[in-house]
C-alpha cells in the first residue's frame, strides 16, 4: 500500500496537463507527471518519493500517436513497450524495450516513463542516442523540440513543469544494420550488467551503453577510436575503453573488472559484424 | 479531464459486471480487488512487480495489479482469475500438474489465458519469454509451459 496519499488528475490535452502541474506545483504538492507509473506505485509504496499530485499524460492524443509523420517516425511518451515491439516501426528500440523488465511490466512502463526514470538503466534511450532523435517536450513555456543528445545529459533534463510528449526519429535511420546485446548477472530478467546498443550509420560504428556507468550514455571519444579503421580492432576497442566517461560500477552484480572484460569482447564481436 | 481527489467511490469493469468501490488515488488495483472488492483471487506477493502473482488481464493484457492504480483501470475491462470458468488453460494445468503450493496459479493462469488470446500461434520463444513474468517458487515451469502448449495445440484442430 502506497502509505500517503495524492490526487489523481487525468489530463486530456498538452495545455491541461501544464495547467495543473502549475496548480498542483503552487498549492505545494510536489505534483509528478505519470506515464505507466510503475516507478511512482513502487517507489511510494517503499516511501522513496512521495507526492500530492499525479498528472496522468496516457490519454493525451500527443502522446499515444506511434506513426510516420513526413520523414520522421513520432512515437508518443504514452506509448508502451510493448507497443513499440508489436509495431517493431523502429526495430533497434523494440529490441531494446523488450529486455526492460519483463514482458507483462513492458504492458505498462511508457516510452517517456523509461526515459525520465530514475533508475540508472533507462535502456530505450540507447537506441534514441544513436540515431540523434528529438525530443517534444511541454511546459510553462509552450512546447519545443531539442536534439536528445543536447537534452540528455546522464539524465533527462527537464525544467520544472516540462514532461516529454513525443520522441522524433528520423525514418531513414529504423532499419539500418544494428545490435543490441544485453548480459545479466544471472537470469535473462534483471538490471543489466551491460547492455550495448550498436548501429552502423555512413560507414562509421555507433555505440551506446547501459550499465557501465551510473547513467546511459553515448561516447563520441569512444566512437572516434573505434572508427580508426587503419587500426586492429582489438587495439580500437583498448583504445576506446580508456574513453569511457566515468568510473565503470564495482558491485555485488559485478565487479568492473568483469563488467570490463564483458565489454571488450563485445566491441570486437560488434565491430566484426557490423564492419563485415 | 478526469480527476480523482480524496477517498471516494470509482466504477470498475470487473468481469463483465460493473461494480462500484470505495478507494483512494492512492490504492492499487490490487488493493481494490482484494480488500474492496473481495476478489483475492490476484495474489500479494513482491507488491513490486516482480513475481507475476497479482497478474489480472486488462483490456485483455496481462498486467500486475501491485503496479496500476485501481483509478487508472476505470474505463478499462478488467479480467480476474474469478472470471474465468474451466476454461481450456485451467483444465491443461490441472491435468498438467502445473502447480504445486498454487499460489503464483491464478497469476500464471492470466498470463497464460492473455498469451493464448494475443498469440494463438504462440513459438517457444514467445511463451518462454511471456513465461519469465512470473515466479513460481515451486519450480512448476516445465509443466506449466506443458499445460499452455497443450492449449495452444488443441485450438489449431
Amino acid at each position: 500500500m502506497i502509505p500517503f496519499d495524492f490526487e489523481y488528475h487525468r489530463a486530456d490535452s498538452i495545455d491541461t496537463a501544464v495547467q495543473i502541474f502549475s496548480d498542483m506545483d503552487k498549492q505545494g504538492k510536489n505534483p509528478m507527471y505519470y506515464g505507466g507509473g510503475t516507478e511512482i506505485i513502487s517507489m511510494g509504496r517503499m516511501a522513496n518519493i512521495s507526492t500530492g499530485a499525479v498528472i496522468d499524460i496516457k490519454e493525451i492524443a500527443q502522446c499515444k500517436v506511434q506513426e510516420i509523420q513526413g520523414d520522421h517516425l513520432v512515437i508518443g511518451a504514452g506509448v508502451t513497450l510493448t507497443q513499440i515491439r508489436e509495431s517493431n516501426l523502429f526495430p533497434l528500440l523494440a529490441q531494446a524495450g523488450a529486455r526492460v523488465a519483463d514482458h507483462t511490466i513492458q504492458n505498462k512502463v511508457t516510452l517517456g516513463g523509461n526515459l525520465c526514470g530514475t533508475i540508472i538503466y533507462r535502456e530505450a534511450i540507447l537506441p534514441l542516442l544513436l540515431t540523434d532523435s528529438e525530443v517534444v517536450i511541454a511546459g510553462p513555456e509552450g512546447s519545443k523540440t531539442f536534439p536528445i543528445n543536447q537534452l540528455f545529459n546522464q539524465r533527462m533534463n527537464l525544467n520544472k513543469g516540462e514532461f516529454i510528449i513525443q520522441i522524433r526519429t528520423l525514418k531513414s535511420l529504423l532499419s539500418l544494420p544494428h545490435i543490441h546485446v544485453k548480459r545479466t548477472k544471472e537470469d535473462k530478467i534483471h538490471y543489466p550488467l551491460l547492455t550495448l546498443c550498436a548501429m552502423k550509420v555512413d560507414g562509421q560504428v555507433r555505440a551506446a551503453f547501459s550499465g557501465l556507468c551510473d547513467y546511459p550514455f553515448r561516447s563520441p571519444d569512444m566512437e572516434s577510436e573505434l572508427n580508426k579503421s587503419a587500426t586492429a580492432a582489438e587495439q580500437r576497442v583498448d583504445n576506446a575503453i580508456t574513453k569511457i566517461p566515468s568510473p565503470i560500477p564495482n558491485n555485488l552484480e559485478g565487479s568492473a573488472e568483469y563488467r570490463s572484460f564483458i565489454l571488450r569482447s563485445l566491441l570486437i564481436s560488434i565491430l566484426n559484424e557490423l564492419e563485415g | 479531464m478526469y480527476q480523482f481527489i480524496g477517498e471516494g467511490l470509482i466504477e470498475l469493469n470487473i468481469n463483465g459486471i460493473v461494480r462500484k468501490t470505495l478507494v483512494r488515488p492512492a490504492d492499487t488495483l490490487l488493493y481494490a480487488l482484494r480488500e474492496r472488492l473481495g476478489l483475492t483471487g490476484a495474489k500479494p506477493g513482491c507488491e513490486n512487480g516482480d513475481c507475476g502473482a497479482c497478474t489480472v488481464l486488462v483490456d485483455g493484457w496481462p498486467i500486475k495489479s501491485c503496479l496500476m492504480l485501481a483509478v487508472e483501470a476505470v474505463g478499462h475491462e478488467i479480467t480476474t482469475i474469478e472470471g474465468l470458468d474451466k476454461t481450456p488453460i485451467q483444465n491443461a494445468f490441472i491435468e498438467k500438474f502445473a502447480f504445486q503450493c498454487g499460489y503464483c496459479t491464478p497469476g500464471f493462469i492470466m498470463n497464460c489465458q492473455g498469451l493464448i488470446n494475443i498469440h494463438p500461434d504462440a513459438s517457444d520463444e514467445i511463451i518462454h519469454e511471456w513465461l519469465q513474468s512470473n515466479i513460481c517458487r515451486c519450480t512448476s515451469y516445465q509443466e506449466i509451459t506443458e499445460a499452455i502448449k497443450s492449449v495452444l495445440q488443441n485450438s489449431k484442430f
